[in-house]
């Protein structure tokens, strides 16, 4: 094998990118249509079938763990109560405060358990393929946190009180106003629901990414190219096995950090002070 | 909105390839009805479950609690009480004691007074019985002592001293002046 005949066959190879992501339609049609300037594929695609399943395996799970109402819990139960009560007690109670979290649990626990689901779908085998990696499917989450805890903050404070309570930090006066309301403007009501869709889909998108291309980065040294490229080949699978455990853990961080967010956004919404 | 994605629309025509920040808009929806129903399911079918088990649980521990303490200050009362009780007899019990060893002296006292008094009456009665039966015994002798020595006194005198008045005047005043004598010596003695 000589050097220009790797190259060539190096040059073959097709780095995964975003077309990756974009999965056909479920039945093989081809329909497509055009949305900002881009053609969408037309029909039910494998994530949508996804996030629907993991409503319905979060809903059932949590169903069946909650319905005997036993003091004595069986393993199910104790196991539901357990995954209940961490979401009820250290993201609702402890940041949203014991007066108010009562009426959030229920979005708090539901959002949380939704995206963990959808999250591991990247690591569960045969299905593969993080929901979230898709942008649309984050982009409703986000701007519902942001309706919801804004929200509540206008329901708290008034419309006025409320710009008012994210907007003016108390302690200061005079000039400085001028500079900081715009500022607390932008990061407190503009900039929130960005950051939460982009950082829990950034991580979704390149995740399965990485994997993706280790896993035919892989197969392309080990199977198209062999002999010497063969070891680094296999050194990009056990990478591939080390990363995917990597990514399980971040699976798991995304859905905390995105609700545990939500918390902090309705806590500072709700708060009487500063 | 539109000025936000128009460049990046731009762009991904220009590339030829997919922009994955683009939305898929039915994704959008779809998401957002999924995660609604999820969320109106979980909150009336899952949540008030939770709440009311951890509710229940909390009262049947906190019941459990209160009525080991109803149940521990119902064991302190009744110990109290019989505590109490017991001191009580304890006393009683002492009381009784200390009576009773009263009781015990008074009746060795008495037992002992009796006894005292018997015996002194039985001295006595024997006593007086012996100066009864001295008396019987001296009076006895008195006669016979008399009849005997007037008889002898007859046989020395050789004659009948049958005269009764006199004989017995005569030895009545011997007899006397030998009481005298022996009383006289008996006061030597205890003299001595």
């Amino acid at each position: 094998m000589t050097y220009a005949a790797a190259v060539v066959r190096a040059d073959g190879f097709t780095p995964p990118g975003p077309g990756d992501f974009d999965l056909p339609a479920i039945g093989g049609g081809h329909d497509t249509f055009e949305m900002f300037g881009q053609s969408f594929v037309l029909g039910v695609t494998k994530p949508m079938l996804q996030i629907v399943l993991a409503a319905v395996v979060v809903f059932v799970f949590f169903w069946a763990a909650s319905r005997r109402r036993a003091m004595v819990p069986s393993r199910l139960q104790f196991v539901g109560e357990g995954a209940y009560g961490f979401v009820r007690n250290s993201m609702g109670r402890d940041i949203i405060g014991a007066h108010d979290f009562a009426r959030y649990v229920p979005y708090l626990f539901a959002l949380f358990f939704f995206i963990l689901v959808n999250n591991l779908f990247a690591t569960i085998p045969f299905i593969q393929f993080p929901t979230f990696s898709r942008a649309g499917m984050v982009y409703s989450l986000a701007i519902l946190s942001w309706v919801i805890y804004n929200a509540a903050g206008i329901q708290r404070h008034g419309f006025v009180g409320y710009l008012k309570h994210q907007t003016v930090p108390p302690g200061i006066g005079g000039p400085m106003l001028i500079l900081l309301v715009p500022l607390e403007f932008m990061s407190n009501i503009l900039v929130r629901p960005v950051t939460l869709a982009l950082r829990l889909f950034c991580n979704m998108f390149a995740g399965h990414l990485l994997l993706i291309l280790f896993a035919l980065g892989g197969e392309y040294l080990i199977v198209e190219m062999g002999g010497a490229y063969a070891p680094v080949g296999v050194l990009a699978w056990v990478l591939f096995i080390l990363v995917a455990f990597l990514e399980i853990l971040i699976q798991f961080l995304q859905a905390y950090v995105f609700v545990l967010l939500n918390a902090m956004y309705i806590s500072g919404a709700v708060a009487e002070e500063h | 909105m539109q000025a936000l994605i128009a460049p990046l629309a731009t762009q991904a025509a220009e590339d030829g390839k997919l922009n994955p920040l683009l939305p898929h808009t039915i994704e959008i929806v779809l998401s957002l009805v999924v995660f609604g129903l999820l969320f109106f399911a979980v909150k009336k079918w899952v949540v008030p479950n939770f709440e009311t088990t951890f509710e229940e649980r909390t009262k049947a521990i906190e019941g459990g609690l209160a009525a080991a303490e109803d149940k521990q200050a119902e064991a302190d009362a009744k110990l109290a009480d019989l505590e109490q009780q017991l001191a009580d007899a304890r006393h009683e019990a002492a009381r009784i004691r200390e009576e009773a060893r009263e009781h015990g002296a008074a009746i060795v006292a008495e037992m002992r007074d009796q006894a005292q008094a018997e015996s002194a009456r039985i001295v006595e009665h024997g006593k007086a019985q012996i100066e009864a039966e001295r008396q019987q015994a001296v009076t006895a002798l008195r006669a016979e002592v008399g009849s005997l020595a007037t008889s002898l006194a007859g046989r020395i005198v050789g004659e009948s001293l049958e005269d009764d008045d006199r004989s017995a005047r005569v030895v009545e005043r011997f007899l006397v002046d030998l009481e005298t004598i022996e009383a006289s010596a008996a006061a030597g003695n205890g003299a001595n």
